[in-house]
C-alpha cells in the first residue's frame, strides 16, 4: 500500500508531460466528436445499474436529476439509486460479505476505496480514463488511482480550505479578509481589541481540529510532504509537524481570543460554532471549516450571503505554488462490476454535463475543469467551489485516508489527541509523541 | 410453518378428554409445537449471536481471515487506556447509581404517603421515565453548558454570585499598552505622576455593545497646574488605531473610578470619569503619585463550572441518570408500600416505636424484596448504559465518560470496525451481567 502510494503521489515531470499530452490528445479527440455526440441517443446499450449512495433528501433529488440527464442519452439503461445514508461503509461491508454488492457505489472514505481494491472487490474504470483525463486536472485524476489503476471518480468534491467570517465583525475591527497566515494572526489581534473574540472553534468535534492542522500542514509544506505524512511515511514526531503545530498554536493557543475560552471551545460541537459567529451580537468573528458551513449558516441563522457572511480561501502560509493547494473530501464513485451499461454511466458522470446539472442546484463542487464558475447558483458557492477547478494540487482530507482507529474515531487517535492539544497548546512535544504512538498502533 | 401448526392444533386440543395413556406423548408433542416458535426465535436472535460473539472474540479485526489471536483481544481490553477508563467508569456507575436510585425512591415513596397531592408529585417524579434517554441527554447537556447565558445550572450560579458580588462595568477590558500593568485585579499606570501631569488609560477588547451608556468622543486630557488629569477610553477604532493615543472616533468610558496613590501606596483621592472619559484630581500637593483603576471595575461575572469538562462529566452523567430512574424506583417502592400489612406498622407504633424506628425496623425490612428488585434492575440497567453518555457528553470528553457498552460500540461499529476487540468487550460485559442475572433468577424461584 505504501509503495503504491509513493508511485502515485510522486508524479515526476515525465508523468506530467505524458498527462499533458494525454489531455491535449483527449481534448482534440473530444472536440472532433463533440458535434456528433450532442444529438446522439444511444439505444444499443441497455441494462440495469444499481447505485448505492450517501445522498438523501435534497441530494437524492439532485442525483436523480443527474440520472435523468443520463437517460436522455441512454434511454435503455435503468439506473436505480438507493440512499444508504452515512452508514454506507457498514452497508457495503455486509453486502459484500453476502456476495451481493451494488453495481456502483458512492463512498466518501478514500481509505475504504483502497481497502476494497486490496480485497479485490472493485473493478478498474480504465475505460473512463480518457474522458476523466479530458475533464479533470491530473491532480484530481490521481485521487482515484489505487495500485496504479484508476478505480474511482471523485464526482462530488468539497473545498475544505476555507475560512468563514462575519462581515460586520470584520468591518467593526477594520480588517479585510486575510490572504496570508501572517495577516490572519495580526488581524486576529485587532479583532480581539475590537471586543469580539476572533475565533469560534468547534473543539468538541475533533475532526474540525484535524482539518485545521491539515490545512496548515498542506499550506506550509505542500502536497508531496502532506501525502507522506498521511501515509505515515513521515513520523508525527517530525520537525515539520512541530512547525505546523506551532502555527496552529497561534490560533488555538490564546484562550482569550476563542469564544468561550479553551473550555468553552472544547464543549462546542460543529454546527454550534458556526451559529456563534452569526448570532446577534456575534460571539466570535470567524470559523475555520469547509464549504459546507454555508449550508449551516443559511439554515440556522438569519445571515445573508456577502452582506452578513463571507468566505475566503484558507490563508497562504509559505509562498509558492503550494499556497493554492486545496484540501478536499468528497464522494468517490466506485464500481463492483463491469458491464456496458455501467461503463456508459461512469463515463457520463465524468462529463461536464453531469456535474453542471447538480452544480446548478447548489451544494455541489467538482474538479471538472469544464464546469464554468457561472454554473454555480450564487456568489458564495462560486467563491468556494470555483477554486476546485483551478487548483494545481489537491489532496484528500488526511484523516479520511488514515486507518479509522487513528484518523476518525471520537475521543481516540488524532481527534482525541488534537483535543488534548487544544487544552494544552504548549505541550507540542508530548502531543507529537502521543500522535506517533497512536499512529504506530493503527498502522500496524 | 408455525401458522400451519396453530391451525392444525385446535382439533387436537378439542380431543384431550380422551384416554390418558396415549395422551402423554401427544401432550408433549403439542407442548413442543407450541414452544417451537419461541425456541426458533431464541436460537436465531439470542443463542446463535451469543455463541458467535464468543467465538469471534478470539479472532483478529479482519475476521477469520485475520486468524486466531487467542486472548489478545482480552489483553487489549485491559491495556488500552480508553477501555480501562470505560471499565473504571462502569464500576463507578454500578457503585453509585443503584444505591442512590433505590434510596431516593424509598424516601420519595415513604414521604409521598404523607402528603396531599401525592398523585401530582408522583406524576412529576415519574415523568422523566416517559422521556427517551437520548432526549434527556440532550436536555441535560444544554442545562450543563458552562456559559451561564446558555446553561440553566450555571445561570443559577450566576444569579447567586451576582447577588453576592456584582460584576464590574468592564469585565473583559484589557490595557492597550504595557504602561498599564495589572495590579491585584485592577490596573495601575506605571508612569510616575506629578502635579500638572497627565494619565492615560487606554483599554481595548470591549465590544461596542458592552460600552457603558452615555459615552462620547474621548477627550485628550489638558494638563492643569496643581492637578493630575487623565482619560479612560476605549483605545480602539477600526483597524486598531494608534495605541495609547486618544484619537478621533474613540469613545470615552464614563463611570470608571480612578484612584490616586501617593508614594507609600495610600489612596489620596479618587475620581469618576465623565462621558468623554476624563477625570481630574485637583489640589494635589507636590510629590510623586501613581494612578490606577480598582479591581471592582474589572470584576468578572461568575464564569460557570465546567460540568461537561473531563473532571465533572461522570458525576454530571450520574445525576442525570438518577433523575431519570428515581421515578421508576419510587413507583415500584410505593406499590410495595401499599401492599404492606398496615397492622404491623400500627402494632409497632402502639408499642411506642418512634417514626424513625418504624421506618428503620419495620418498613425497610418488609420492603426488602421490593428494594432488591429495584436494586438488581438498576445494576443491569447501569451495566448496559449507553445512550445517555453518547447524547450528554461532548465528544471532547466522551473518552473520559466512556462506559463499557459505549466502548464496545465504538470499537466494533463506529469507524474502527474492530469486531474482534468489540466482541471481547461484549463477552466481558456478558460475564459481568451473569452473576446479577443468576441472583435475579434465584429470587424469582424463591418467590414462586
Amino acid at each position: 500500500m505504501r509503495t503504491d502510494r509513493k508511485v502515485v503521489i510522486r508524479f515526476t515531470a515525465g508523468v506530467a508531460i505524458v498527462a499533458a499530452l494525454a489531455i491535449s490528445v483527449a481534448v482534440f479527440a473530444g472536440a472532433s466528436k463533440a458535434g456528433a455526440k450532442k444529438t446522439m441517443v444511444n439505444t444499443s446499450v441497455s441494462g440495469n445499474v444499481s447505485f448505492w449512495g450517501i445522498w438523501s433528501a435534497e441530494e437524492q433529488t439532485a442525483i436523480e436529476k443527474v440520472i435523468q440527464g443520463f437517460n436522455k442519452k441512454y434511454p435503455n439503461v435503468h439506473v436505480t439509486y438507493t440512499s444508504k445514508g452515512n452508514d454506507i461503509p457498514t452497508v457495503l461491508a455486509t453486502a459484500i460479505a453476502a456476495g451481493n454488492p451494488p453495481d456502483v457505489a458512492d463512498v466518501a472514505q478514500p481509505g475504504l476505496v483502497k481497502q476494497l481494491v486490496q480485497q479485490h472487490h472493485l473493478k478498474p474504470i480504465t475505460y473512463a480514463k480518457k474522458i476523466i483525463s479530458k475533464n479533470f486536472a491530473p491532480a484530481w485524476v490521481k485521487l482515484g488511482v489505487v495500485n496504479k489503476k484508476l478505480y474511482a471518480l471523485l464526482y462530488k468534491a468539497s473545498n475544505k480550505s476555507t475560512l468563514w467570517y462575519n462581515v460586520h465583525s470584520f468591518k467593526q475591527a477594520g480588517v479585510k479578509a486575510p490572504k496570508t497566515w501572517a495577516q490572519l494572526t495580526k488581524d486576529a489581534k485587532t479583532i480581539k481589541a475590537s471586543g469580539t473574540p476572533a475565533y469560534s472553534l468547534c473543539g468538541s468535534s475533533g475532526w474540525t481540529l484535524t482539518d485545521m492542522f491539515e490545512n496548515i500542514y498542506l499550506r506550509t509544506f505542500g502536497p508531496a510532504k502532506y501525502n507522506k505524512l498521511s501515509a505515515h511515511k513521515i513520523k508525527w514526531t517530525d520537525s515539520s509537524v512541530t512547525k505546523a503545530l506551532k502555527e496552529m498554536k497561534q490560533v488555538v493557543g490564546n484562550s482569550s481570543n476563542l469564544y468561550g475560552g479553551t473550555n468553552g471551545a472544547l464543549q462546542t460541537n460543529f454546527p454550534q460554532c458556526v451559529d456563534f459567529v452569526y448570532s446577534t451580537p456575534p460571539k466570535a468573528a470567524m470559523v475555520i471549516e469547509a464549504d459546507f458551513v454555508a449550508n449551516e449558516i443559511l439554515q440556522a441563522t438569519t445571515a445573508k450571503p456577502v452582506k452578513d457572511f463571507n468566505v475566503v480561501s484558507f490563508p497562504a502560509i509559505t509562498r509558492g505554488a503550494d499556497a493554492g493547494a486545496i484540501e478536499t473530501s468528497g464522494d468517490e464513485i466506485i464500481t463492483f462490476r463491469n458491464t456496458p451499461a455501467i461503463q456508459a454511466f461512469m463515463k457520463y458522470l465524468a462529463t461536464p454535463k453531469a456535474a453542471e446539472i447538480w452544480a446548478k442546484l447548489g451544494g455541489f463542487g467538482t474538479g471538472n475543469i469544464h464546469v464554468p464558475a457561472s454554473a454555480y447558483p450564487d456568489a458564495i458557492t462560486r467563491k468556494t467551489e470555483a477554486p476546485l477547478t483551478k487548483a494545481k494540487a489537491a489532496v484528500f482530507d488526511m484523516s479520511d485516508e488514515q486507518p479509522a482507529a487513528f484518523g476518525s474515531t471520537t475521543g481516540q487517535g488524532e481527534w482525541g489527541i488534537f483535543q488534548k492539544f487544544l487544552q494544552n497548546p504548549s505541550q507540542i512535544k508530548s502531543i507529537q509523541q502521543q500522535l506517533e504512538a497512536a499512529a504506530k498502533a493503527a498502522y500496524k | 410453518m408455525t401458522d400451519a401448526s396453530i391451525t392444525v392444533e385446535p382439533p387436537a386440543r378439542a380431543v384431550p378428554p380422551g384416554p390418558a395413556s396415549g395422551g402423554a406423548l401427544s401432550r408433549y408433542r403439542t407442548g413442543a409445537l407450541f414452544l417451537l416458535p419461541a425456541f426458533v426465535l431464541l436460537g436465531v436472535w439470542l443463542l446463535y449471536p451469543t455463541i458467535y460473539t464468543i467465538i469471534r472474540s478470539f479472532f483478529g479485526p479482519s475476521g477469520y481471515l485475520g486468524g486466531w489471536v487467542g486472548i489478545d483481544n482480552y489483553r487489549t481490553l485491559f491495556t488500552t487506556s480508553t477501555l480501562v477508563t470505560a471499565i473504571k467508569n462502569s464500576a463507578i456507575w454500578v457503585a453509585v447509581v443503584p444505591a442512590f436510585v433505590t434510596a431516593i425512591g424509598l424516601i420519595f415513596a415513604v414521604l409521598i404517603e404523607r402528603i396531599r397531592w401525592s398523585v401530582a408529585f408522583k406524576t412529576v417524579v415519574f415523568l422523566p421515565m416517559a422521556i427517551s434517554a437520548f432526549a434527556t441527554g440532550v436536555t441535560w447537556r444544554i442545562m450543563y453548558q458552562q456559559d451561564p447565558s446558555q446553561g440553566a445550572i450555571n445561570a443559577l450560579g450566576r444569579t447567586v454570585s451576582d447577588a453576592v458580588t456584582a460584576p464590574g462595568v468592564l469585565p473583559s477590558a484589557i490595557p492597550s499598552t504595557s504602561l498599564l500593568q495589572p495590579d491585584g485585579g485592577g490596573l495601575v499606570l506605571k508612569t510616575p505622576l506629578h502635579p500638572g501631569g497627565v494619565a492615560l488609560f487606554g483599554l481595548t477588547a470591549i465590544a461596542p455593545a458592552d460600552m457603558p451608556t452615555g459615552s462620547k468622543q474621548a477627550l485628550k486630557p489638558v494638563s492643569k497646574p496643581g492637578a493630575i488629569v487623565g482619560t479612560v477610553w476605549r483605545d480602539f477604532k477600526p483597524g486598531g488605531g494608534k495605541l495609547g493615543v486618544v484619537e478621533q472616533g474613540e469613545l470615552g468610558i464614563p463611570g470608571v473610578t480612578v484612584q490616586l496613590h501617593d508614594s507609600s501606596g495610600k489612596v489620596v483621592q479618587s475620581a469618576k470619569t465623565d462621558g468623554a472619559g476624563t477625570f481630574d484630581f485637583t489640589g494635589v500637593p507636590a510629590g510623586t503619585y501613581q494612578a490606577g483603576i480598582g479591581s471592582q471595575t474589572f470584576a468578572k461575572p461568575f464564569g460557570g463550572y465546567s460540568w461537561l469538562g473531563p473532571k465533572l462529566i461522570t458525576p454530571s452523567l450520574l445525576i442525570a441518570y438518577i433523575w431519570i430512574w428515581a421515578g421508576f424506583s419510587m413507583v415500584v417502592v410505593a406499590a410495595g408500600l401499599a401492599a404492606m400489612p398496615r397492622d404491623v406498622l400500627e402494632a409497632a407504633r402502639t408499642d411506642g416505636a418512634s417514626e424513625w424506628q418504624v421506618f428503620r425496623r419495620v418498613t425497610v425490612p418488609l420492603l426488602a424484596p421490593v428494594l432488591s428488585v429495584v436494586f438488581i434492575t438498576m445494576i443491569i440497567n447501569v451495566l448496559k448504559v449507553f445512550d445517555i453518555v453518547i447524547a450528554l457528553a461532548p465528544e471532547s470528553t466522551q473518552a473520559n465518560a466512556n462506559v463499557i457498552a459505549l466502548a464496545m460500540w465504538r470499537t466494533a461499529f463506529s469507524g474502527t470496525f474492530d469486531f474482534g476487540t468489540g466482541s471481547a468487550i461484549a463477552v466481558f460485559l456478558f460475564l459481568l451481567v451473569i452473576p446479577v442475572l443468576a441472583l435475579n433468577i434465584r429470587r424469582f424461584r424463591r418467590e414462586v
